[in-house]
């Protein structure tokens, strides 16, 4: 049967169609939608963990424990996770553990656009790179095969414009492997540094059967046509160079991407005149290929900044450039991304907005954009967790520097569990008098709706036990008297809550509590709720316009809210000095 | 011979929705079809695209600069930030309605006059339509989306297909016939 799939789709397909039996992630852009999809098949057990470490060290306890084994991050989740990887690559596996490296050239949503191939000889792991959605099917079945016959992890490397591309796919029926039958090796599964000399000799051999198999394997192929130019490439940059140069090259296709195929490269580089290589980011490939003595073109022409595209090749290789298109003579005004109407961080980031001598501390999520204008709160962001610990380096700095000045760290519900936990134990252990806010919205909003430990529901749908945060907090030693708890719609009580953090000398945790305005519940619920503005009554001093709220129009010189957006937050409501905004549908 | 279509606006708007049933059918009549998606930073607000390409056999997911032999905004500003993708001599559909950004709703920035005259102006084959008060004389200002796709159908000359039957299979039943009676009246645009 023919479908059309994204890339993940196919991804969660193929997965289901090896028999595997155990799938984890943390979601992140453009990783998500693997697991989301995964938990449509009830034959594999799949969960949310709270952040990537965990969701790989569950990996590697189920591959050892013999079961066909998924794990999804996006390229920075695997610096997280990097600590089991390199680890799991000398214990091998006994069921095939495939992880998943959705890299991010472009950087659509991400802090940065590493290049995750560079992991694969640093720790040692296989990889795989498909270049669309029928080979994401295929080559996950094939990567479980190579887990298991090589006894190495496989790290399945994919970008944005895989995961998030449709494209045709043929389905065929799932093979029940089972699960592996597990046997105690303390050797083999227990990295004290005895047994792990042994495996790391262990490891090198079966790399080394591994180079052989990737010269001669399927997923590296030639595609001989014109000889004059031979081009090296793999993943999605195949397709844009399919499109470019169609059957005026020959191309090496390279699948296994580590080890690469020795062999196979000087072998057609002996059969063609001159070779491009052609890659996104690092020069992965290429640095291979010229340390093997070939000349190759490839980084002098090609950026190593952001994705490629046909028109970027063309220009590149063949100096052709599409002249100019069609130009029309409006100056556009920039569209960027903003909390949503009625977003409850909205609340806690105005409150925050009026302390002009506050540095924040920000983190991955939708709060990330409270540091664009109107709001202009955040100071830094970094990555997942990076919120309250570098709000711990800023204090000390400024301790150091003999300046008085108060920081807050932000983080979101998901991000305290994923790793925001670990920078509240360091402030009450270091004595860090900063304050900690937790935005608990009570999903994983920024990537789409994922449940949390937080929210009371599993991946696969289950009510389970909801991880109560101010207990946490409570438990890690903060204070009694320094945890307030607000409701952000509430501009007084969260003002207070503001201030009181303001002023605290001791470590304090500030934790708004509102559901993510966007969750089908909620908007059900307050679907008939709305503000509105008595025009009479209205002095236009445009308070309410410095929310940032998309509902709230200038137009003309009144100011008017859109009544579809809206959802009756009553936070422009609070904002107005002439109550010239009333709440209807109540 | 491979055709690019490029679906420009808002988020909310309900483009993914409609590119995903275009694929749809554009599949069941043989084509091998690629569709590429880059949603932004924020589930609401930000810029929308989806790129579609069809035909006989599809490498690249991307429709690069001049090459997009239709372009579709849902946003009639979105029309001019993605103009540079359309092929000369290709056709701009653009429904006429505005949604403010952020810079424009706290009066930074200001929404633009005369867009739609401007793009006429410019580009030979531009037709315009107000699928936000089609979708209102439909019954529900939620169906833009499908009222837009059937402009779309109707653009790509491909009827050799039930997209009535397509609509169907990607929507939930309850709301078929408001979405068939919105994708009719687009068809008509």
């Amino acid at each position: 049967m023919k479908k059309i799939m994204s890339g993940n789709e196919a991804i969660a397909r193929g997965a289901y169609e090896a028999g595997c039996t155990v799938a984890a992630a943390y979601p992140g852009t453009p990783s998500t939608e693997i697991l989301e999809n995964v938990a449509n098949y009830k034959e594999i057990n799949s969960e949310w963990s709270p952040n990537e470490k965990v969701a790989l060290e569950v990996g590697c306890g189920a591959a050892i424990g013999g079961a066909r084994t998924l794990v999804a991050m996006k390229h920075v989740g695997l610096n997280v996770a990097a600590d089991p990887f390199f680890t799991i690559a000398y214990e091998g596996v006994n069921g095939g553990l495939v992880v998943i490296s959705a890299d991010e050239p472009g950087m659509h949503s991400s802090q940065n656009e590493q290049d995750n191939r560079l992991y694969a000889p640093h720790a040692k792991v296989c990889m795989i790179e498909p270049s669309d959605s029928m080979e994401c099917l295929d080559y996950i079945k094939e990567s479980f095969k190579i887990s298991e016959e090589f006894d190495v992890p496989v790290m399945f490397r994919v970008t944005t414009r895989i995961c998030h591309s449709k494209g045709l796919v043929t389905l065929s029926d799932r093979e029940e492997v089972g699960v592996k039958k597990y046997e105690k090796n303390v050797q083999k599964y227990a990295m004290m540094p005895a047994h792990a000399r042994a495996r790391h000799v262990v490891l090198e051999e079966n790399l080394d059967r591994l180079r052989a198999y990737s010269n001669k394997c399927s997923l590296n192929r030639m595609e001989m046509n014109d000889t004059k130019i031979g081009i090296i490439t793999s993943g999605v940059s195949y397709q844009h160079a399919k499109e470019v140069f169609g059957e005026e090259a020959s191309y090496l296709k390279l699948g296994l991407t580590f080890p690469m195929p020795d062999k196979l490269i000087k072998e057609f580089a002996d059969k063609v005149d001159e070779i491009y290589v052609i890659e996104e980011n690092e020069p992965y490939i290429e640095n291979f290929v010229k340390a093997m003595g070939i000349k190759c073109t490839g980084k002098e022409v090609l950026s190593v900044c952001g994705e490629l595209n046909p028109h970027i090749l063309r220009k590149a290789f063949k100096k052709e450039d599409e002249g100019a298109g069609y130009d029309v003579d409006v100056s556009l005004p920039k569209r960027p991304p903003m909390l949503c109407a009625g977003c409850p961080h909205r609340g806690i980031f105005y409150a925050m907005s009026k302390y002009k001598d506050l540095v924040v501390s920000g983190d991955i999520g939708c709060y990330t954009l409270g540091l664009i204008p109107p709001l202009n709160v955040t100071d830094t962001v970094i990555c997942m967790g990076a919120g309250f610990s570098a709000a711990i380096g800023l204090k000390k700095a400024f301790q150091m520097g003999n300046v008085d000045k108060k920081v807050f760290g932000v983080v979101g519900d998901s991000t305290f569990f994923h790793s925001g936990i670990t920078g509240l134990i360091d402030a009450v252990y270091n004595k860090t008098p900063i304050t900690l806010v937790i935005l608990d919205n009570s999903i994983t909003a920024m990537t789409g709706h994922q449940e949390n430990p937080g929210t009371g529901k599993t991946l696969m749908g289950e009510i389970t036990e909801v991880i109560d945060i101010e207990a946490v907090v409570k438990a890690c030693g903060i204070k009694e008297e320094n945890v307030v708890v607000v409701d952000p719609y509430d501009l007084e009580k969260t003002r207070e809550g503001v201030e009181k953090a303001y002023n605290a000398t001791e470590p304090f945790v500030l934790i708004t509590k509102r559901p993510c305005a966007l969750i089908k519940e909620v908007r059900k619920e307050r679907a008939h709720l709305n503000c509105e503005v008595v025009q009479e009554k209205c002095k236009k001093c445009r308070m309410c316009l410095k929310i940032g709220c998309p509902a709230i129009t200038l137009k003309d010189g009144d100011i008017l809210i859109d009544k579809a957006m809206c959802n009756g937050c009553e936070l422009c409501k609070q904002v107005c000095k002439f109550d010239s905004i009333v709440k209807v549908g109540e | 011979m491979t055709k690019s279509l490029l679906l420009v606006g808002v988020g909310g708007q309900g483009i993914i929705l409609a590119s995903k049933i275009l694929v749809s059918g554009l599949m069941k009549i043989g084509y091998d079809v690629k569709m590429s998606e880059i949603h932004g930073m924020a589930q609401r607000g930000g810029s929308v695209t989806t790129q579609i390409r069809f035909g006989e056999k599809v490498y690249s997911p991307c429709i690069v600069e001049n090459s997009a032999d239709l372009v579709i905004a849902f946003e009639k500003i979105e029309a001019v930030r993605w103009l540079d993708k359309l092929k000369k001599g290709g056709t701009l559909l653009v429904n006429d309605y505005e949604i403010y950004s952020l810079p424009v709703l706290i009066g930074k920035e200001e929404y633009p006059k005369g867009v739609i005259e401007k793009l006429k102006e410019v580009v030979e084959h531009c037709k315009v339509f107000d699928a936000f008060s089609v979708a209102e004389e439909v019954g529900n200002v939620l169906t833009q989306n499908i009222v837009i796709l059937g402009a779309l159908i109707k653009a790509l000359g491909i009827d050799t297909i039930d997209w009535v039957e397509v609509l169907k299979e990607n929507i939930p039943e309850k709301l078929h016939d408001i979405n068939i009676k919105a994708l009719k009246k687009g068809m008509e645009l």
